[in-house]
């Protein structure tokens, strides 16, 4: 079964935001929320600074607290690739998945319902990449099926060193930045 | 200096996650409360003591049923899609507390009536035959009776733990990952539990024997925390700091003075001198106890919710 996965490539990232833009005018993000950040870390003191920019947003784990808390089954694996999604119809807004995702990445949507990314699920099915990868000037961001080991996702990570965001949780993200 | 910025500024989760407000602590008090009820006048009627017209076990049942609808009405308040409450008596998720605690609701009202109805008050029993009816089947059938009170000790116990692993189970939140929330909320709930009846209660043995429990409870309390604190303090970096934030931190000073100093030492010291007959039994001390119980919902809900993981990356 495939597995998707996003590779960010932070010494690509220039943190334009277009990754942002794209999602809210590709799902309709309501004003004010966002389903997918930019994070600017800086270390150091000058002139000795390092800055890592990252695009962040829902890390769709193989071990997500969120679809374990949901008392309804909202929040689910869907059977493309493992995305974790939310049903719409089913969820009653108790935000339990809020309070146990270590990466805030949810959000209420105004209309009641726990609402975050979802890998462009309705551009993937037809073979699209999600909106923030096809928009990204500087080409840093990958998706596909990690899997397969002829994806592009897959040599990355072969090739290249990279770190996932709060490992320790243990909730085996799968948005994987390449450092 | 290792620095964050985000652009991120999402409704309920920026610059804290803060998406559960009073709502669910007063749920979560209530709950408590019900709990220790339950246990209370389940041991009482297990015991035979609902012979007596005023053993605390014929109207607590009424009292915990309008205790837990209170707080039932909060959790309704707290939740976003209130036209889709009903999607929690659709389905059973195993691995989700909340799930458990749906249905476990849902069992504890019969569980409540049942107790009730084993020596209802002698109006209503006048007033509605069916009522009597009951009453008299349950005389009839003394085993039964003592099932019911074991079954709702039982139900109560689950509905105690269930309030704080309901808390414990969220990964996220480092104040809350550990299972003796579950303890620490059952032994409090029953502690409320046990003021509040020690206050009420018409007979001056129940007093007297829910006044020595209360200080039980209130000791094997400061004990878990003890416990839930050392948990804390041997785990990692962000366990550390969240227990910092109750102990030295923003919440410090509501921890230490209402929730110990108010809520727990000096009730336990009023209660101490009473079952020893040095001074009377007034409502002083279960009223800080009740309001160190409620405090104590607060503390943790609010605190958990600030406490969180560290996304940066660089300082690794």
């Amino acid at each position: 079964m495939a597995r998707y996965a996003m590779v960010i490539d932070t010494k690509k990232c220039v943190g334009c935001m277009d990754c942002v833009v794209a999602c809210k005018t590709e799902n309709n993000v309501p004003e004010s929320f966002n389903r997918d950040w930019i994070n600017f870390e800086s270390i150091g003191k000058f002139p000795e600074l390092h800055l890592e920019i990252r695009s962040e947003r829902c890390n769709h784990c193989e071990n997500p607290p969120c679809v374990h808390c949901c008392p309804t089954g909202a929040s689910h694996f869907s059977k493309l690739g493992g995305i974790i999604l939310v049903h719409h119809d089913l969820c009653t807004g108790c935000k339990a998945c809020l309070a146990s995702c270590p990466y805030d990445a949810r959000f209420i949507n105004p209309e009641g319902y726990a609402d975050k990314c979802t890998f462009c699920t309705h551009r993937v099915e037809k073979g699209m990449n999600p909106a923030c990868v096809s928009v990204c000037p500087t080409h840093c961001m990958y998706f596909g099926d990690i899997e397969d080991q002829q994806n592009q996702v897959s040599k990355l990570l072969a090739s290249r060193k990279y770190i996932t965001l709060i490992p320790e949780a243990g909730t085996k993200p799968h948005v994987y930045y390449l450092i | 200096m290792n620095e964050l910025y985000s652009t991120r500024n999402n409704n309920l989760i920026d610059p804290y996650v803060h998406v559960w407000g009073w709502e669910i602590p007063v749920y979560l008090f209530l709950g408590g409360l019900v709990a220790g009820m339950m246990i209370i006048s389940g041991y009482f009627i297990f015991n035979g003591r609902y012979k007596e017209e005023k053993c605390s076990c014929n109207f607590l049942p009424i009292i915990s049923i309008i205790a837990l609808s209170l707080g039932m009405f909060a959790l309704f308040l707290d939740i976003e899609y209130k036209v889709h409450v009903w999607r929690f008596y659709t389905t059973f998720q195993i691995t989700s507390p909340m799930s458990w605690g749906s249905w476990i609701l849902i069992i504890v009202y019969p569980a409540l009536a049942a107790m009730f109805l084993i020596n209802p008050n002698n109006m209503l029993k006048e007033k509605i035959p069916y009522i009597k009816k009951i009453s008299e089947f349950f005389s009839k059938h003394p085993y039964l009776v003592k099932n019911i009170g074991i079954g709702n000790m039982i139900l109560g116990g689950m509905l105690g733990i269930y309030t704080g692993i309901l808390l414990s189970s969220l990964v996220a939140r480092p104040l809350w990952n550990s299972s003796i929330l579950g303890m620490l909320f059952l032994v409090s709930g029953l502690s409320s539990a046990a003021a509040f009846v020690h206050m009420i209660a018409k007979d001056r043995y129940e007093r007297e024997l829910l006044a020595k429990a209360d200080n039980s409870f209130l000791v094997i309390e400061l004990f878990i925390f003890l416990l839930f604190f050392i948990g804390l303090f041997t785990a990692t970096q962000v366990h550390i700091d969240a227990a910092n934030l109750m102990l030295s931190g923003s919440y410090a000073p509501v921890f230490w003075v209402f929730v110990i100093g108010l809520g727990i030492v000096i009730p336990l010291f009023i209660q101490s001198l009473a079952v020893n007959h040095k001074i009377q039994h007034t409502p002083v001390a279960p009223i800080l106890v009740i309001l160190g119980g409620l405090l104590l919902r607060f503390v943790i809900v609010e605190a958990g919710q600030y406490s969180k993981w560290i996304t940066t990356t660089l300082a690794k």
